[in-house]
């Protein structure tokens, strides 16, 4: 039996999706020197509220509900949820100084509230399972490219059979690192995470870089949970379907070395650990321990980015410290 | 008359919660002159020039520019009235470059063409004699290379203000020198210059006039060439003061620690200790000279157990015991085996005192493991910490107030009383004296010169190369981890030990 | 000077006085419940009818109290173990996983020798082995974290799942009863906790763990040691502290105490294990620690207030139809409000040119002379 690569490398580039947003948002974070463990929460908000967004638009418009509306609705209800999320954060942490630590955490809890609350609260008002109508589901996880591009062999169901969101996220994460390392405000964006007083006192405004990164970030972050959402889990709100999925993407920065373009094969390399045991069983591995591979991939990669420093390889300097110019 | 002053204060006043740092100053600077800003440590001289490089804002009064009442809220507005601070803590991000350091925050071009910007950069360092590669990493350079990086991003800017903030603490006397001519090059160039020290013999040979703040006040103003330093210390101190530290000859010394080939390798591999041999003698004071970072820090550490060690020895002799080997044993062991090893690190707060915690809580740091069982013992530490309040007189609302909130005086009294009064057989300190004022500093010098007497070997590393040559019986001089020499204090001069830090047998060998 | 002029001054509080740091606290609680009050609307319902529910179905019946103990006793426990592990800035968000390792080590051993060991012999061992199990599981990332400095917040996170997926595995496999029940039977008699006034005895260990947790932090060498890594790892080497040995000890420490946590949530409460048996107790025990300022005894508090919310928030959802992960989100407030609170201990606003301000004399001298006026008759004054 000969064993389907192509399609084990579709299913984790599909996978990944959610995983680049997430780790890409992050990585604009805590290049701000943010550090934001709530990537968990602000995932399950921006899959609630995303789906909750192109759920409402489906009952509203009906029969007449055009796709590519619905994609841009729950694009941007789950983007502002995400930029809410870190607005939170960013507010305990830069205005009131607060421990990043502990408000990453809270905001993980308040956000997996929030994302478990609007989805259930939208079962109950329906009374059933929540979900959009076949066309609109289509329209989310439908391929984007033209059928004859897709035909082409080999390259065509790697390249071109994925749906908007993967193309979306490409892009995103490209932007990122054009940004970050061929613009003005992309290396002032550098400087705050590595050291905010100098950036102060070369008159760049920490305070709002580090507004506008975090909320950025968390707002790119969000979307990855909606695209789970709509894409992997077929548009319907599963009480634990997010679950983990933020806390790998966190995992994945450090992985990826805090360099944006990692980020795209940090992200394929994780969504196909996440579904191996489905594309490749073994007989002598138990799915229940086939499951947790990526956990265990996840704490090695951990292991070993720690073990070998490299100056390259280093977090943003002030990555998780407050910066207040001291005014004793 | 239309006032012409380059900058003028009138009525400065700047609070920290209930203490002035500044009060009410009326000062001026005219153009194409270089001020020297003399004040001790907490004059409130760095707060005054932070307002006008806009880092903090005045509580009342104002800033004039050219005449013309300013408004500096921030950098930005700084740099926008052409005025550029080079701060005592380097402002630069280790990770970048050169040019790019010199553009952070400016506006331009949202796409960065780093090439046009080193030239500019080029262009600036022709002018006024630097010699700096833009693509140079900060984390690569030396610290009269930082500086200089410094310098250059004010100038890029375009500054006709410059305010150096003890520009001089870090250089080798040579450094320094080379940093005058840039100053006096600036200065012919039409820039006006305030320099903030308190080194006397500096602002005499730099300075056209001298601005003296005591207290967050402003004493007086006057010019170089119609005062002196026995005046101006006057001014800065308030009173007559003789500071002279007492230099007692050293009698019976006997050899305490003996360090021989001492190698220490950094986690790259880096030698920060390379083949380091002396002995320091029971009743001397051996001071430690050398540019910052030339394993100053390695070497106490090494010593107290703190640094693994790559090879050679460190034997200690202490009275009427047999000589023991240090290499190899831990902080602990060292301490177990009855060697008692004081030291005042460099960073007080961040690795000689916990700063959350009370008087007592610091002084546990040296007795909590002397009790027996499993709870700790409160009652000795907490006298101890009575003791240390009343000896040094420590301004603090209560024993158990947290330290971090003390000012860096009394924290640094906190931590030599602790070392002190385990009655050491050798005590080492490194910058005992960093941001203390003049009296403080010379309670701590006399100390030291106590403990002298007392028979202790006293290893003092220093930054201040005349306190060096005063305080000290011989000075070892490091340079890139290597001794380029050991002097004697008594009869060497700043020139020699600055030509020994900056090269080891007459070669150059800088990091 | 103009309109311009930055308005609000930032300065730090000196000697904030305990009576308003609680008033500053309180507000932030109430703040927290106002805001709570816009969730309940968002899911149509009337907040004072809403917190009567909550109130009443926690605390009305004496079912509702039992409830709400039970469930406070594995959030104290957990939160009680964490503390050290906090005040040694160990970021341990693993005390999840160290539960379901916990409890599954009591399992083995229920299910293997329940039938044939009487209780007295059983239950301590079950506990011994939980302790055990659990002590590995957090001692694991700290070694790394040691060594080498792996991030530990992740590392104990993906130890959380690997456990919950161990357990799951088992209770499909191994452990199974009846074939694709996909459930572990029930433990026998003898390996069940017993109960005092009704509720499993798990809850006196608790307050055991609380007085001795607040001993050891506060009066032996080992919280001493904690404090001072804590604070920062370059003075503890100073001081000639181990640092990797109080790091591996301390995470053991916290690991152990949340194992024998997942002993007494399977043996007291459940009677079986499962792989949700930790049910967000490790993750809800941050932020206990954290609310209670690591403070033992503010624990006991929170952990009850917990306790009430989520029994209150299950009545909700039968009787107003309000998710129950609406407690979810009234905690998160709670954190926010509280860590957001403290600015306004730490700092205190005001408008620039309210200061008062004496013109003469030198504030300095006059502020270090009372200061030490002030503490000839104030020393005995204690930082906790």
């Amino acid at each position: 039996m000969s064993f389907n690569y192509i399609g084990l490398i579709k299913a984790a580039v599909l996978n990944g999706t959610p995983l680049l947003f997430g780790t890409s948002g992050e990585i604009l974070t805590e290049k701000s020197g943010n550090l934001n463990l709530g990537v968990e929460g602000l995932m399950f908000m921006g899959g609630a509220f995303g789906l909750c967004g192109a759920f409402v638009y489906d009952n509203i418009a009906g029969d007449s509900a055009v796709g590519f509306i619905a994609v841009a609705i729950a694009f941007i209800c789950a983007f502002l949820a995400g930029v809410l999320g870190s607005l939170i954060f960013s507010f305990l942490t830069v205005t009131l100084r607060a421990n990043q630590n502990v408000t990453g955490l809270a905001l993980t809890i308040f956000g997996t509230g929030v994302g478990q609350f609007v989805g259930e609260l939208m079962r109950l008002k329906v009374g059933g399972n929540v979900s959009v109508s076949n066309s609109l589901k289509s329209a989310f996880s439908g391929a984007v490219f033209p059928k004859a591009m897709q035909k082409i062999p080999v390259l065509g169901e790697i390249l071109f059979s994925y749906n908007f969101f993967v193309y979306i996220g490409v892009v995103i994460v490209v932007l990122m690192w054009w940004f970050m390392n061929h613009t003005r405000k992309g290396l002032y964006l550098r400087a705050v995470g590595e050291s905010p007083s100098t950036a102060d006192a070369a008159g760049i405004n920490v305070t709002r870089c580090r507004y506008i990164a975090t909320c950025l970030g968390g707002g790119i972050s969000a979307l990855g949970g909606m695209v789970h959402t709509m894409t992997i889990a077929g548009c319907v709100w599963n009480h634990n379907a997010l679950a983990g999925e933020g806390w790998v993407a966190v995992a994945l920065v450090i992985f990826c070395l805090w360099r944006p373009l990692n980020a795209i094969w940090g992200s394929i390399l994780f969504g196909g650990l996440l579904i191996l045991y489905l594309r490749l069983p073994l007989a002598f591995l138990p799915t229940q321990i086939y499951k947790i591979v990526p956990y265990i991939a996840t704490a090695v990669v951990l292991v070993i980015v720690s073990m070998r420093r490299r100056r390259e390889d280093q977090p943003p300097e002030s990555l998780g410290l407050n910066y207040f110019r001291e005014e004793r | 008359m239309e006032n012409t002053h380059a900058v003028e204060f009138r009525g400065i006043s700047k609070y920290f919660g209930d203490v002035a740092a500044n009060d009410d100053v009326d000062l001026y600077l005219d153009k194409g002159v270089i001020m020297s800003l003399l004040g001790e440590n907490g004059s409130g001289k760095t707060t005054l020039m932070n307002m006008l490089a806009g880092i903090y804002f005045p509580d009342s009064g104002e800033i004039l520019i050219d005449g013309k009442p300013v408004m500096i809220r921030s950098p930005k507005d700084a740099f926008e009235n052409r005025i550029g601070m080079i701060h005592q803590h380097f402002m630069l991000v280790d990770v970048f470059t050169a040019a790019e350091n010199i553009i952070l925050g400016i506006d331009g071009a949202e796409k960065l063409d780093l090439k046009v910007i080193a030239d500019k950069v080029r262009e600036i360092s022709e002018k006024y004699g630097f010699e700096i590669d833009p693509n140079k990493k900060i984390y690569d350079m030396s610290v009269s290379e930082k500086q200089t990086v410094e310098i250059i991003k004010v100038l890029y800017r375009g500054a006709d203000i410059l305010i150096l903030d003890e520009p001089t603490a870090v250089l080798t006397p040579q450094e320094t020198e080379k940093l005058f001519n840039v100053m006096r090059a600036m200065k012919a160039d039409g820039k006006s210059i305030i320099i903030i020290t308190h080194k006397l013999n500096e602002v005499m040979e730099i300075s056209d006039v001298v601005a003296v703040l005591r207290k967050g006040k402003h004493i007086a103003t006057v010019r170089t060439n119609e005062t002196s330093e026995a005046e101006l210390t006057e001014m800065m101190v308030g009173k007559k003061v003789e500071l002279n530290i007492y230099r007692a000859e050293p009698v019976d010394i006997k050899p305490r620690l003996t360090v021989a080939g001492l190698t220490c390798k950094d986690g790259n591999g880096v030698a920060r200790l390379d083949d380091v041999g002396f002995i320091a003698y029971g009743g001397e004071i051996l001071g430690i000279a050398g540019i910052a970072g030339s394993g100053q820090k390695e070497l106490l550490e090494a010593v107290a157990g703190l640094r693994r060690i790559d090879s050679g020895s460190i034997i200690y002799s202490p009275e009427g015991k047999h000589p023991e080997e240090l290499v190899g044993k831990s902080p602990m062991e060292i301490k177990d085996a009855g060697v008692a090893l004081a030291f005042v690190p460099e960073d007080r707060l961040g690795m000689g005192l916990v700063g959350g915690m009370g008087m007592t809580g610091n002084m546990m740091l040296r007795s909590w493991n002397k009790s027996k069982g499993f709870f700790i013992d409160k009652k000795a530490p907490r006298e101890l910490a009575e003791q240390v309040y009343d000896f040094l007189e420590v301004a603090t609302p209560d024993i158990e107030y947290p330290v971090r909130k003390l000012s860096g005086g009394n924290v640094q009294k906190v931590l030599v009383g602790r070392e002190i009064a385990t009655s050491p057989s050798v005590l080492m300190s490194a910058y005992a004296v960093r941001g203390l004022d003049i009296n403080t500093s010379y309670v701590i010098y006399n100390l030291m010169a106590d403990q002298k007497k007392k028979g202790t070997a006293v290893i003092f590393v220093g930054e201040d190369l005349d306190v060096l040559i005063d305080l000290c019986d011989r000075i070892l001089v490091l340079c890139g981890g290597k001794v380029s020499g050991i002097v004697d204090a008594r009869t060497t001069t700043k020139e020699e030990i600055g030509l020994l830090m900056t090269s080891v047998g007459g070669e150059e060998n800088r990091r | 000077m103009n309109e311009k002029t930055p308005l609000i001054h930032i300065s730090k509080r000196e000697n904030a006085d305990k009576r308003m740091i609680w008033c500053i606290r309180l507000a932030a609680f109430i703040v927290a419940l106002l805001l709570s009050c816009l969730i309940f609307m968002a899911a149509g319902a009337n907040p004072a009818e809403a917190y009567k529910t909550l109130i009443t179905g926690a605390l009305g019946k004496k079912s509702g109290i039992k409830q709400v103990v039970k469930t406070a006793t594995p959030l104290l426990g957990a939160a009680i173990a964490l503390a050290p592990c906090f005040k040694m800035k160990f970021w341990n968000i693993g005390a999840e996983g160290q539960i379901t390792v916990g409890a599954m080590a009591a399992a083995f051993f229920a299910i293997n020798f329940g039938k044939n060991w009487n209780s007295g012999l059983l239950l301590p061992v079950m506990g011994i082995a939980a302790m055990l199990m659990g002590a590995f599981w957090a001692g694991l990332p700290a070694i790394f974290k040691a060594k080498w400095k792996t991030n530990e917040t992740l590392f104990t996170l993906m130890l959380n799942y690997i456990a919950i997926g161990i357990v799951g595995w088992l209770q499909g496999g191994p452990w199974e009863g009846k074939q694709g029940s996909q459930v572990i039977p029930n433990f026998a008699p003898a390996a069940v906790l017993p109960k005092v006034f009704g509720v499993h005895c798990g809850w006196i260990i608790v307050l055991l763990l609380v007085a001795f947790i607040f001993v050891y932090m506060n009066y032996t060498k080992h919280g001493y040691e904690i404090s001072v890594l804590g604070e920062s790892e370059n003075t503890a080497r100073y001081a000639g502290m181990n640092v990797t040995k109080i790091t591996v000890r301390t995470a053991c420490l916290s690991g152990a105490i949340c194992g024998l946590v997942g002993f007494m949530v399977s043996s007291g409460a459940n009677q079986t294990l499962y792989a949700d048996v930790a049910d967000g107790v490790g993750f809800t025990a941050i932020t206990v620690a954290w609310l209670a300022q690591l403070n033992p005894f503010a624990m006991i508090l929170i952990s009850l207030l917990f306790g009430v919310l989520s029994k209150g928030a299950s009545s909700m959802q039968t009787g107003l139809a309000i998710p129950s992960s609406v407690s979810s989100i009234i905690k998160g407030l709670l954190l926010f409000c509280l860590l957001g609170c403290e600015f306004f201990i730490n700092y205190k606003l005001s408008l620039r040119h309210s200061e008062e301000k004496n013109s003469t004399t030198s504030k300095t001298e006059k502020a270090a002379a009372a200061q030490r006026a002030d503490s000839d008759n104030n020393n005995a004054g204690k930082e906790v």
